[in-house]
């Protein structure tokens, strides 16, 4: 049985036959779109590697059935940065080299964009750690994570509150 | 200079845009198979029959292949020639590799593996410590021991004598990005992989003997992995074999990686083990004698083992002169995953022991174990004693835990916390604090002596750019980011010229493992050997178009300067071009002063030690052995660093895993063998919120005593072991609610912790 879908995917407006219907948001991105910048660390759900935006929420893709997707957004890792301008929580990670070998990095940064749209944690560091628990880091990178994710909601705060003035 | 300096990851910006290609990343040919084992499901047995008439019918499914049909070597083993690739009929584990599948996609290949019809004469598994010792199964023929002085006699003498056991866990790497390899077939039966591995040399040689080819036949290259941890050091063998086998067999292109489950089923972790103690001290704390008798189950194959068993014994004494010790170390053959390299590989099983009895003595004592520790260490560097040798006749030179010790007890406010944690506990019955310090001294060297070398290839090209290769891979740890530094330093210029390539066997042939925190120690060197070369054939044709001494030609700022002159050093690279000046430049290093006897346990094994001190503070609510750590205080040597931002990430993050290691992480096999902790649901590695919300951590900068790179030390491994103090700190916080010694075991999960609590109160 094959499905068709119509999405968003880093802007871009696709129309998708999906052969498998079962298949998952992040094989389909992986294996089907060539968009590899979402990691795969466990496929179930428990790892925050396979992050990515949907309608603005973060969600683990590898949880994710595609054929739910039909007229969603979608925003991976790939689609964050303007051209070549990085997205300020890209830049901010960039700054404060929050990672080791980089594996987590693209979810890490997916959920801290999705967590600082959610606004509940504002630069808390407490509550920064509580929000992005859902997405380990072996290399136990949490300093520079935790910092930069503070530090990307504070310019981005600012920023919003330059565009209101 | 570029070294000693924090400059970020060399691919920094290619991770925050998911750029940085990893394996399983790698785009790929159309045709290209993929490949799945299929696994055992007893511990231990034999294959009676094997039906795989459902799996070849799979859809997808292009090739199954069983032991039959391997062309040459059936063996995937760093070591002992023990580690069949497929099932040879005999079944040593649950998870085993029976047979493999490649079909048309990874889904595929997995669904049929799971097809197989087997059937098995199954024999009751040895899983145990305590079933392997009675069973005496066992790597070489009995125990092996070291000694120094007499300790039963030392021990019978003693004014005080106590005994104990510690267990201790295993531990899962949980690298992010799974075991993962491709192979591509190249003309002349030649083959190309692409491996997440530490040991790329390994591979080619794993994959020479399966493909019954020379080694000149196989090329391998690893980019970066995404974490490693000793876990890529030998478990990456099994797949780029088999990837290398059917893409020869097929002509087609080859992908595998296992999927987390299967991951954590089929590949070693590290060792778990029991460590019983007896000591003989006085009544000041000062340990007359000692003896260790640590049993390591190493699972079915030897794997590693056997140099991890002795990196244990080789830490037995942690930071402390032991007068008289005695260390017996059993290597037990179990019916379990091959226990692998894991950071630290043994040292951490062994310095745990140590630091068990070191707490355990002030227990006994009453005395503030900071205080017992002070009293035990190696006595400082260049002062006149009569004794500062370790178990195995090692001197131990540059001993500086005792200015390290007394700078973090005063950075840590320890003495007033550890006052203001008695207090608290005095107050409150229900949540109970504890505070402790545990010191670090880790040997640096491998200690199979032959692996301490390492080569470079540096290229610089007419317009300036400099591209390097060295036999270093690179999983986090910024190794090429440091390297890279040494070679910017080396040629004066900045490190946007400079470009290091992905390792690979064809550039850097005969590499060792990235592997004992060697890393930028051995490859710095060589990588400074081949620059050095280049500049020195620089500055001759320079000066010598200049009429100049070539030692005054200067290398710095982007410029070389001969004598009136200054060009860029672009420019200084195309006249050298002109004037035919080789550019390019292989570099070797092999560490200096190493010997070591490993049969007799006497030697130098390690060319320095790296040093740390850790104290950690927690909380336990005692009603459900829940806990938390509050602040963590570090001092770590790096020697001079090279990168002090990365230095730190090093620490933090060793730290953390360490920590992880004694408390969350715990592997659960049942009594058949299976493992039941295979996924990060059942198994707690440390998350953000695990982090110390108070955590300092600095560098002991002084310069290495010996003659490192830019005296840096290495820096991947020793901070693991700043984790014990956590541990310690667990154990003070249980022994606050009795009077005896908590002897709480690893990992220490609320639930032991509870127990542990149960045990020691006194009501
Ligand atoms: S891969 Fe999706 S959460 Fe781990
Ligand atoms: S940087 Fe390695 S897992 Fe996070």
């Amino acid at each position: 049985m094959s499905l068709s879908i119509s999405l968003s995917i880093n802007g871009a407006a696709r129309d998708i036959v999906l052969d498998d219907v079962r298949v998952t948001l992040l094989d389909l991105l992986r294996e089907r779109l060539a968009l590899p910048g979402t990691k795969k660390g466990c496929d179930r759900g428990q790892c925050g590697a396979c992050t990515v935006l949907v309608n603005g929420q973060r969600v683990n893709s590898c949880l994710t059935l595609a054929a739910t997707l039909d007229g969603a957004t979608v925003t991976t890792i790939e689609g964050l940065a303007q051209g070549d301008r990085l997205h300020p929580v890209q830049q901010a990670f960039l700054e404060h080299d929050g990672f080791q070998c980089g594996y987590c990095t693209p979810g890490q940064i997916m959920s801290a964009v999705g967590l600082i749209a959610e606004g509940h944690a504002g630069d808390d560091a407490d509550r920064i750690r509580e929000g992005m628990s859902g997405n380990l880091c072996r290399c136990s990178a949490y300093r520079g994570i935790t910092e930069a994710v503070q530090d990307a909601t504070r310019r981005m705060t600012a920023q919003a509150a330059e565009d209101a003035a | 200079m570029s070294v000693a300096r924090p400059l970020p990851h060399d691919a920094a910006p290619l991770h925050v845009s998911g750029k940085a290609r990893y394996v399983d990343d790698q785009p790929m040919p159309a045709d290209t198979l993929h490949l799945a084992f299929g696994l055992s499901t007893i511990a231990k047995g034999r294959i009676t029959a094997m039906d795989l008439a459902r799996v070849r019918a799979a859809p997808g499914v292009v090739a199954v292949l069983t032991a039959d049909d391997l062309p040459f070597a059936n063996d995937v083993s760093p070591s002992a020639h023990d580690e069949p690739l497929l099932s040879d009929g005999t079944v040593h584990y649950l998870g085993q590799a029976l047979f493999l599948v490649a079909a048309t996609s990874h889904l595929a290949a997995r669904k049929a593996a799971r097809l197989g019809d087997i059937t098995y004469e199954e024999e009751t598994p040895i899983l145990t410590i305590d079933q392997a010792m009675e069973a005496g199964s066992r790597f070489e023929d009995g125990p092996v021991i070291w000694s120094k002085g007499d300790a039963p006699a030392a021990i019978a003498k003693a004014a005080r004598t106590l005994s104990g056991v510690l267990e201790m866990g295993g531990q899962e790497h949980f690298y992010l990005e799974g075991q993962a390899a491709l192979a591509l077939p190249a003309e002349n039966g030649d083959v190309t992989v692409i491996s997440s591995t530490q040991h790329p040399t390994e591979i080619q040689h794993k994959v020479a003997e399966a493909i019954g080819k020379p080694m000149h036949a196989v090329r391998v290259e690893s980019r970066r992995m995404g974490g490693g941890f000793g876990g890529k050091e030998s478990q990456g063998n099994a797949l780029a074999v088999s990837c290398a086998v059917v893409a020869l067999a097929t002509g087609r292109p080859c992908k595998m990686r296992y999927d987390r489950d299967d991951d954590m089923t089929i590949t070693g972790k590290r060792h778990d083990a029991r460590i019983d103690y007896t000591v003989g001290f006085d009544d000041d704390g000062r340990i007359q004698g000692i003896e260790f008798v640590q049993m390591i189950r190493c699972g079915w194959s030897m794997d590693l083992s056997l140099p991890v068993a002795d990196r244990a014994m080789l830490h037995a004494d942690n930071a402390y002169l032991l007068p008289n010790a005695r260390i017996e170390s059993h290597r037990l053959k179990t019916n379990t995953q091959s226990a692998t390299a894991y950071r630290g590989f043994g040292g951490p099983q062994g310095m745990i022991g140590m630091e068990r009895v070191m707490d355990h003595i002030a227990h006994a004592l009453q005395m503030d174990p900071v205080e017992v520790r002070k009293r035990n260490y190696y006595a400082p560097a260049d002062t006149a004693v009569p004794d500062r040798t370790t178990p195995y006749g090692q001197e131990v030179e540059d001993f500086i835990l005792h200015e390290m010790t007394d700078a973090l007890l005063e950075t840590s406010d320890y003495s007033a916390r550890k006052q203001a944690v008695a207090e608290w506990n005095a107050q409150n019955r229900f949540v109970k604090k504890g505070i402790a310090f545990a010191p670090v001294k880790f040997g640096i060297s491998f200690t199979l002596t032959h692996l301490n070398q390492a080569g470079a290839l540096v290229h610089v090209y007419q317009d300036g750019s400099v591209q390097l290769n060295h036999g270093g891979t690179e999983m986090g740890q910024g190794l090429n980011q440091k390297v890279a530094q040494v070679a910017a330093s080396r040629f004066g210029i900045a490190m946007d010229h400079v470009r290091i390539t992905a390792t690979d066997t064809g550039k850097v042939p005969n590499t060792s493992a990235t592997a004992a925190s060697s890393g930028s120690d051995l490859n710095g060197m060589a990588v400074k050997v081949a620059c050095d070369t280049i500049r020195d054939r620089m500055a001759g044709y320079l000066a010598e178009t200049h009429q100049a001494d070539p030692a005054t030609v200067v290398f710095a700022d982007d410029t070389v300067t001969v004598g009136a002159a200054t060009y860029s050093f672009a420019e200084a690279a195309a006249l050298c071009y002109h004037g035919r000046v080789p550019l390019s430049s292989t570099g070797f290093y092999k560490t200096p002063k190493i010997e070591w006897d490993r049969v007799k346990g006497q030697g130098r094994p390690f060319y320095y030690f790296a040093y740390g001190a850790a104290v950690t503070e927690v909380a336990v609510d005692v009603l459900t052995g829940e806990n938390r750590i509050l602040r963590t205080d570090i001092l770590h040597d790096a020697g001079t660093s090279l990168n002090p931002a990365l230095d730190i990430g090093q620490v933090e993050g060793a730290y953390v895993q360490g920590a992880g290691w004694l408390t969350t992480e715990e592997l659960v096999w049942d009594a058949r063998g299976a493992l039941r902790t295979h996924a990060p649901s059942t198994y707690k590695i440390p998350a953000c919120s695990d982090r110390p919300p108070v955590f300092n951590v600095a560098l002991w900068d002084a310069p290495n005593r010996e003659d490192t790179i830019y005296r840096s030390k290495a820096v991947g491994e020793p901070p693991f072991m700043l984790g014990i103090s956590a541990f310690l700190a667990l154990g003070d916080a249980v022994a606050s609610c009795g009077t005896d010694y908590p002897s709480l075991d690893a990992p220490a999960t609320a639930e032991r912790i509870w127990h542990a609590v149960r045990r020691v109160a006194d009501v």
